[in-house]
């Protein structure tokens, strides 16, 4: 037995050796291949050196988006026409639009979308909300710096460990035994003696989900935000108490619009991440009891159900999705850049 | 304001995700098998204890990868088991295991990056890696070898007629948890007919109070959540119709909105639907769709929950120091046929070794692990394994739960069939039918509803 275990030992370590050595080789070949690519660029002179530097900085940038990115979207927009079912299949015919019309017209995929979309307005608003009001009011005390982790610390956890650390939080055992869940135990303790089996209450579980989408995002929102409102001149406050704004008003009128490009792209940054949601249901419920949203069924549509050509469709339509959000995000911040 | 350029390459980012998530998919042609195995070396005649392993000599040197979805620590006994064979042969056999195994194993294959071998769960995955062009046929010496397993068993491990894979491992499906000691303490018996198991099911409810239910149940399972239901469906459905139905069914010439499946549906929710005799130790009937597999009979120990139908790998799942024997904490007995003249009907679930090589180390692999001897070997490495093929030494099986899952398995005479979703097409066994489980116990969705929903994943190109 311990032969045995010394041999698997030392098969593991040759393994790790000889991964660890093909790591070595291909960080030195790309150093030495950049090095070599900079020692020639740096030699041109005259003509060629303008054009020779603009080639030397976008091609691989071009090459990495275009190995990333357009390739993979121009094959995924090309599976989304046929009516292929798993990778490697062979014999696959184009099937035209049928995907998107199967996406929009399938009753379970409708209210995917549609419970996208819900997500889409609640959480990115009542984040920045949370963290907005977070941020004013933490400003004020004696200690702002203890709050602030405490509200920040969900950021730093992944979607996946926060799901599982919720999945405590709702959990449900029958009311005569003794709870594990924590909202349970707290609602039983308020009175309410036969609570319902939270993740399996629809329309309830999907909101109790997004507010672990808040939770993690709010601090993320209320540190950026915040750094906004410090970063307002302390001149345009005080003129503005000089002339009688105070409270609700200051915040109104000065604060928000001062801080009004930082709001939009926190807004439309949570409402990025939330599109691409697909940790905290997957993990919660897998997409049962309608609770699905459009990522998680594209993932199980291409990898667990084997239906490419529908999953590609699903992928497809968010990207499309995301794109306006992207480009309003860019256009605000080119806005805001002429503005300086 | 630079903090904000940063958000904006971030977005970018993020929004390219969604499609290159999906782009991972490239339509088109299997990837070319790689084989790491050298060979070439002349075969030389073992001596000594390796005199059996001679067989299989000639390819000293050579690396044969393998791919499943087993994990540590029953990878650890496979490694085990083979230990002999790679001192002997000098053919090194390197397993990597994956829990999201089903999904990576395409992915692989089209990538080009396919194993020499991979162990697969599922006659509808097998068919599938069948269907990219990238497997490859087996050796004389496995098609000799497959003899020994009961004809079901070959023709899973075929596609179109064609054999393919043999089969590696079994599990034994038509099982019910117990504890004797609570059975006997309230002079309960085994029930060995389906009429039994039901009035036995009421008299204990009538016993039971508070929490505690005679049936518990659990068929949350990360992605795989609703398959532990499919089994009940499966179950009631052999052993109501026997063999001939249930192959029309998973060949979809029996539909889920057939009366014959409806009548079954309504079988399994008068069984494991029904308010009074669910769910043991957890709460309503709902809660079976958001309890774990793993957890659902952990009540049975506290005494809460009187019986759960799970397969033979359940063992697994009782915490450590619990005795599984007919005189301990748990044990199984053999679920009874719904309708008594079906003989003996065993639904089992098992592995299928699928080469994307032919390498002649490769085949010699292949030809050792579809081997008596080889099964033998691993039965002998640690128990809670269990072997379909009628030439294994039934002696050599220590566990009770082995000895009774062998019993039945390597019966020549029992009904045997494969679980059937995991032999439908993925979009139907790994799909809607799990979801229409979900939803059936869940949601409280109509059985003729789930029936419709699964009916119509059904692709018909």
């Amino acid at each position: 037995m311990t032969a045995s275990h010394v041999v698997m030992a030392s098969s593991v370590a040759g393994q790790a050796a000889t991964t660890l050595l093909g790591v070595i080789e291909a960080v030195g070949g790309f150093v030495a291949i950049l090095f070599i690519v900079f020692y020639v660029a740096g030699r041109a002179t005259g003509r060629l050196q303008k054009p020779i530097a603009l080639i030397i900085c976008l091609v691989p940038a071009l090459f990495l988006v275009a190995l990333g990115l357009v390739i993979p979207a121009i094959t995924t927009i090309n599976n989304s026409l046929t009516n292929q079912q798993f990778l490697g299949q062979q014999k696959i015919k184009y099937i035209g639009l049928k995907n998107y019309v199967y996406a929009f017209t399938d009753p379970a995929t409708q209210q995917t979308i549609l419970r996208t979309v819900l997500w889409l307005l609640i959480v990115p608003v009542v984040s920045v909300g949370v963290g907005l009001l977070v941020a004013l009011l933490v400003d004020r005390m004696k200690h702002p710096s203890a709050a602030k982790t405490m509200v920040f610390l969900p950021t730093a956890i992944s979607f996946v460990g926060a799901s599982v650390i919720w999945r405590y939080v709702y959990d449900y055992k029958d009311p005569s035994l003794p709870q594990t869940g924590l909202l349970s135990q707290v609602v039983i303790a308020l009175g309410w003696r036969n609570p319902p089996n939270w993740m399996l209450t629809a329309p309830l579980n999907t909101f109790l989900m997004m507010v672990i989408l808040i939770w993690i995002q709010a601090g993320f929102s209320m540190v950026v935000l915040g750094a906004a409102l410090k970063a307002i001149p302390e001149e345009v406050i005080e003129s503005a108490r000089m002339d009688g704004a105070s409270g609700w008003r200051l915040f109104r009128t000065i604060q928000v619009p001062m801080i009004r490009g930082t709001l939009v792209v926190v807004l439309t940054t949570v409402m990025i991440t939330t599109l691409k949601v697909f940790d905290i249901v997957f993990t919660m419920t897998n997409g049962n009891f309608s609770t699905d949203i459009l990522a998680r069924r594209m993932f199980s549509d291409m990898f667990v159900t084997s239906q490419v050509g529908r999953g590609s469709a699903l992928a497809v339509i968010l990207f499309i999705a995301v794109v306006p959000l992207v480009f309003y995000n860019v256009r605000v911040l080119r806005r805001e850049r002429e503005i300086r | 304001m630079k903090r904000n350029a940063r958000f904006v390459a971030v977005a970018a980012g993020v929004a390219a995700l969604a499609t290159v998530a999906a782009g991972c998919s490239s339509g088109g042609g299997g990837g070319t098998p790689t084989s790491s195995a050298g060979g070439g070396n002349t075969p030389a005649a073992l001596t000594g204890d390796c005199a059996p392993y001679s067989a299989y000599a000639g390819h000293s040197g050579s690396t044969v990868t393998m791919f499943g979805s087993i994990l540590s620590p029953e990878s650890d006994s496979l490694n085990k088991s083979w230990a002999d064979f790679t001192r002997c042969t000098g053919i090194t056999i390197q397993y990597t295991g994956s829990n999201t195994f089903e999904s990576d194993l395409p992915v692989k294959v089209n990538g080009g990056n396919a194993p020499n071998l991979a162990i697969i769960p599922q006659p509808g995955l097998l068919a599938q890696m069948v269907a990219t062009g990238a497997v490859k046929k087996p050796p004389a010496g496995t098609v000799a070898n497959e003899a020994n397993w009961n004809d079901a068993w070959k023709s899973y491990g075929s596609v179109d007629g064609t054999f393919y894979a043999a089969p590696m491992s079994a599990n034994m499906k038509s099982l019910v948890w117990y504890s004797p000691k609570y059975f006997k303490d309230n002079g309960f018996t085994v029930p060995t007919t389906w009429a039994d198991m039901m009035k036995l099911s009421s008299d204990m409810a009538a016993k039971m109070t508070g929490a505690a239910k005679p049936w518990c149940g659990g068929i949350s399972s990360g992605t795989a959540s609703g398959w532990p239901a499919t089994d009940w469906l499966e179950e009631v459905v052999l052993g109501t119709y026997g063999g001939q139905v249930y192959d029309d069914w998973i060949s979809h010439k029996v539909k889920f909105s057939d009366p014959q499946i409806q009548t079954a549906m309504k079988t399994v929710a008068d069984w494991l639907q029904n308010p009074a005799w669910v769910n043991g130790g957890v709460g309503d009937v709902k809660s079976i769709a958001t309890t774990t597999f793993q957890a659902a009979g952990l009540p049975i120990l506290q005494n809460q929950c009187g019986m759960l139908q799970q397969a033979s790998f359940y063992e697994a799942q009782w915490p450590k120091g619990t005795k599984v024997a007919a005189d301990g904490d748990v044990f199984a007995f053999k679920l009874p046929a719904v309708d008594p003249s079906i003989k003996t009907p065993v639904e089992g679930g098992g592995e299928f070794v699928t080469a994307f090589s032919d390498d002649p180390a490769v085949q010699a692999v292949q030809n050792y692990l579809s081997s008596p001897e080889w099964a033998d070997s691993r039965i002998k490495v640690a128990p809670g394994w269990v072997s379909a093929n009628e030439k294994v030494d039934q002696t050599l099986y220590t566990d009770p739960i082995d000895q009774l899952s062998a019993k039945y398995l390597a019966d020549p005479t029992a009904t045997f069939r494969f679980d059937a979703s995991d032999t439908m097409p993925a979009a139907v066994g790994s799909g809607a039918e799990w979801t229409g489980m979900v939803d059936w116990f869940g949601s409280g969705k109509s059985a003729a509803d789930v029936a419709k929903a699964i009916d119509a994943a059904w692709l018909t190109s």
